[in-house]
C-alpha cells in the first residue's frame, strides 16, 4: 500500500463505527458541557425555550451540596481501600498460580476469573442475600463459629466495606490475568542467574519479580482506580446509596440526580467534576510513575 | 558430593512443601470465590419457605423447579429473555462494524486516517457517567428513547474492539489483498472473503466477549427503556428485587438463570478469553 489511497473505500469501512462513536461518545461530551451551564430539566426537555443559561451556578451548587460532598468522600473511601485490596489480592493470586505452574494451578485462573464475566446485577442480588442480617449465609457462618453478627449493609462504614469486598471479588480475576501475563514475560534467565547466586524464592520475588512487574502494577492501579471512581452498579442495586447516603458514590449521585430527579444540567455539572477528578488522578499517577523510573 | 546432593534434595522437598502450602491457600481462596455461585444455585431450587429456615439448609431439602416456572409464568422473564437475545444479536452486528473500521484503519493510508484513529482511541477515556445524560438527551431528540433501537445504538461499537481488530489486521500481508484486487474483487468483497476468514481467531474472541457484554447489558436499557416490554434480563432482575424483596428463592432463580449460561460459555471458551487478555492486556 504505497502512498495515499485515492479511493473512498477506507471511509466506507470506518464510517458506520465512526459515526456511532461521534454521535454517542464525542458529541455527548460537548452536550454535557453545554447543559452543565444551563438549568436543563424535564421542562427543558419538553420545550427548549424553558432552558436558560445559568453560568457556573450548577458547579457552585453541586460543590456545596452536602450529598455530593458525601459521595466524594465515599468514593475516596472506595479508592483508598479498594485499590490496594485488588492490587495485592490479584498480584498474590497471580504469583501463586505462576509459581505452581502446572495444570491444577492453571485451573484456578478460571475459578478466580469467573466473577469478572458474570452479570453484575445477578451477583449483586446474590451478595445482597449473603449479607442479609437474618437469612444471610455470612452471619450464619459467623454465628456457627460463635462470632457476633456483622451489620453488613446496615452500618454506614461496614456497608462501604461490604461493597468493597464484593467489588474486590469481582475485580481480582481480570487483574490476576494481566499479572500472570506480565509474570510470564519475565525472562527465565534472570531467575537462573539468581539461583546460581544462591537467592531463595523470597529474594527472587523481591529483587526480580516485583521490579519487573512495575509496568503491570502501574497499569492495574490506574485502571482499578478509574473503576472505583466510576463505582455504580453495586451500590445502586444493593443499598441504593443508603444507609443515610453512606454508600452513595459520585456515579450514583449523577444517576440519581439525572434520571430520578431529572436535574440534567445539575447532574452534568457533577459528572464533569468526576471527569476532572479522573483526569487529575491519572496524570498524577503518570507523574509518580515517571519519578519512579528516574530513580 | 553426597552432602551437596542431600542439600539439593532437601531444597526440592522444601519447594514441594511450599507448593502444597500455596496450593492449599489457593484452594481456600477458590472455595470462597465460588461460594456465592454455589449458594445461588442451591437456593434457586429451594421452596420459598425453606429459604426462611434458621439455621439455613445447605442442600435443598425438597428441590423444586417452581421458582424458575414462576419467573416465566407470573413474571415477564420470557420478554426480558427475548429482548436480551435481540441485544446479543445486534452486538454481533456491532462486532462486524468494529471489524470493518479496524480493517479501514489497518490497511489503508488515507487523509485524516491517523487523526481519526486517535479520535477513536480518545473515546476510550470518556467515563460513562459523563455521556449517560447527554446520550439520553440526544436519543430523545431523535425520538429513540424507549425504543429497542435507542437501547442498542449507544453501545453498538467500541473503541477497544476497533483497536484490537486493527492490531490484528495489520499483520495480514498486503500482497494477499493486492492479488485479490487484481482478480477484480471489490474492496468489500476482499474484506468479506479474504480478511474476515483470516481474522477468525480475533473474531472468535471478540464474538465471545460481545455475547457476554450483550447478555449482561444493563446501563443503556436501564436508562433508555421506560416500558417493561423493553427490559433486558438485568433490568428485569432489578425490578424483581424491588417488587419481590422478600422472595429470596425467586431472586436466586432469576440470578441463576442469568449467570449459568455465561459460566458455561466462559468455561468452554476460557482459554481463548484468557489468552486474549494476555495478549492485549500488556500491549
Amino acid at each position: 500500500m504505497k502512498g495515499y489511497s485515492q479511493s473512498k473505500a477506507p471511509y466506507f469501512f470506518i464510517a458506520p463505527a465512526l459515526i456511532l462513536l461521534i454521535l454517542f461518545s464525542l458529541l455527548p461530551i460537548v452536550v454535557a458541557l453545554v447543559i452543565s451551564f444551563t438549568n436543563m430539566d424535564l421542562a427543558g426537555l419538553a420545550d427548549w425555550s424553558n432552558i436558560s443559561f445559568v453560568g457556573l451556578d450548577n458547579y457552585v451548587d453541586v460543590l456545596a451540596d452536602p450529598v455530593f460532598g458525601k459521595s466524594i468522600l465515599n468514593t475516596l473511601f472506595y479508592v483508598v481501600i479498594g485499590v490496594p485490596l485488588i492490587l495485592i489480592g490479584s498480584l498474590l493470586v497471580a504469583i501463586i498460580v505462576n509459581f505452581g505452574g502446572n495444570r491444577i494451578f492453571n485451573a484456578f485462573r478460571v475459578i478466580y476469573y469467573m466473577p469478572s464475566v458474570t452479570n453484575v446485577v445477578a451477583v449483586a442480588v446474590v451478595w445482597g442475600l449473603l449479607y442479609n442480617p437474618v437469612f444471610g449465609l455470612l452471619n450464619f457462618l459467623l454465628d456457627s463459629v460463635h462470632l457476633s453478627a456483622v451489620p453488613w449493609l446496615q452500618d454506614p462504614i461496614m456497608a462501604k466495606i461490604s461493597l468493597i469486598i464484593m467489588g474486590a471479588w469481582r475485580g481480582i480475576g481480570l487483574n490476576m490475568i494481566i499479572f500472570i501475563a506480565a509474570l510470564q514475560g519475565i525472562p527465565r534467565s534472570y531467575y537462573e542467574a539468581a539461583q546460581l547466586d544462591g537467592a531463595g524464592n523470597f529474594k527472587q520475588l523481591i529483587h526480580i519479580t516485583l521490579p519487573m512487574l512495575r509496568f503491570a502494577v502501574f497499569f492495574v492501579s490506574i485502571t482499578t482506580m478509574i473503576g472505583w471512581l466510576q463505582f455504580f452498579e453495586e451500590p445502586f442495586i444493593m443499598t441504593d446509596g443508603g444507609p443515610l447516603d453512606s454508600t452513595t458514590s459520585v456515579a450514583l449521585f449523577i444517576y440519581h440526580n439525572g434520571f430520578q430527579l431529572s436535574h440534567f444540567g445539575y447532574s452534568a455539572a457533577g459528572s464533569f467534576v468526576l471527569f476532572f477528578a479522573i483526569i487529575l488522578v491519572t496524570l498524577l499517577q503518570f507523574k509518580l510513575q515517571g519519578k519512579d523510573t528516574d530513580l | 558430593m553426597s552432602a551437596h546432593a542431600n542439600s539439593r534434595s532437601s531444597a526440592a522437598k522444601n519447594e514441594l512443601a511450599l507448593k502444597w502450602a500455596l496450593g492449599a491457600l489457593l484452594t481456600i481462596g477458590g472455595i470462597l470465590v465460588i461460594l456465592p455461585f454455589v449458594w445461588m444455585i442451591l437456593s434457586a431450587f429451594k421452596p420459598e419457605s425453606e429459604m426462611q429456615n434458621i439455621p439455613p439448609t445447605f442442600l435443598p431439602v425438597k428441590p423444586t423447579f417452581e421458582n424458575f416456572k414462576h419467573l416465566f409464568t407470573q413474571l415477564n422473564f420470557s420478554v426480558y429473555l427475548k429482548n436480551t437475545l435481540i441485544i446479543v444479536v445486534f452486538s454481533f452486528v456491532g462486532l462486524f462494524l468494529n471489524a470493518m473500521a479496524g480493517f479501514g484503519f489497518a490497511k489503508y493510508k488515507f487523509k485524516g486516517g491517523s487523526v481519526l484513529f486517535y479520535l477513536v482511541l480518545a473515546t476510550m477515556m470518556i467515563p460513562g457517567q459523563v455521556t449517560m445524560i447527554p446520550v439520553y438527551l440526544i436519543l430523545n431528540e431523535m425520538h429513540l428513547t424507549n425504543t429497542m433501537t435507542g437501547i442498542i445504538l449507544p453501545g453498538l461499537v467500541g473503541a477497544f474492539g476497533i483497536f484490537l481488530f486493527r492490531q490484528f489486521m495489520q499483520t495480514i500481508p498486503d500482497e494477499l489483498l493486492e492479488a485479490t484486487r487484481l482478480d477484480g474483487a471489490s474492496e468489500f468483497r476482499t474484506f468479506m472473503q479474504i480478511v474476515l476468514p483470516i481474522s477468525k481467531p480475533i473474531l472468535a474472541v471478540q464474538g465471545i466477549l460481545a455475547f457476554i457484554a450483550g447478555w449482561n447489558s444493563f446501563i443503556w436499557p436501564l436508562i433508555i427503556a421506560n416500558d417493561e416490554k423493553l427490559y433486558t434480563l438485568s433490568v428485569g432482575l432489578t425490578l424483581l428485587k424491588g417488587q419481590y424483596g422478600g422472595n429470596f428463592a425467586l431472586q436466586m432463580a432469576g440470578s441463576t438463570f442469568m449467570v449459568i449460561p455465561i459460566i458455561v460459555i466462559f468455561i468452554i471458551f476460557q482459554r481463548h478469553i484468557i489468552e486474549n487478555f494476555s495478549i492485549s492486556g500488556m500491549k
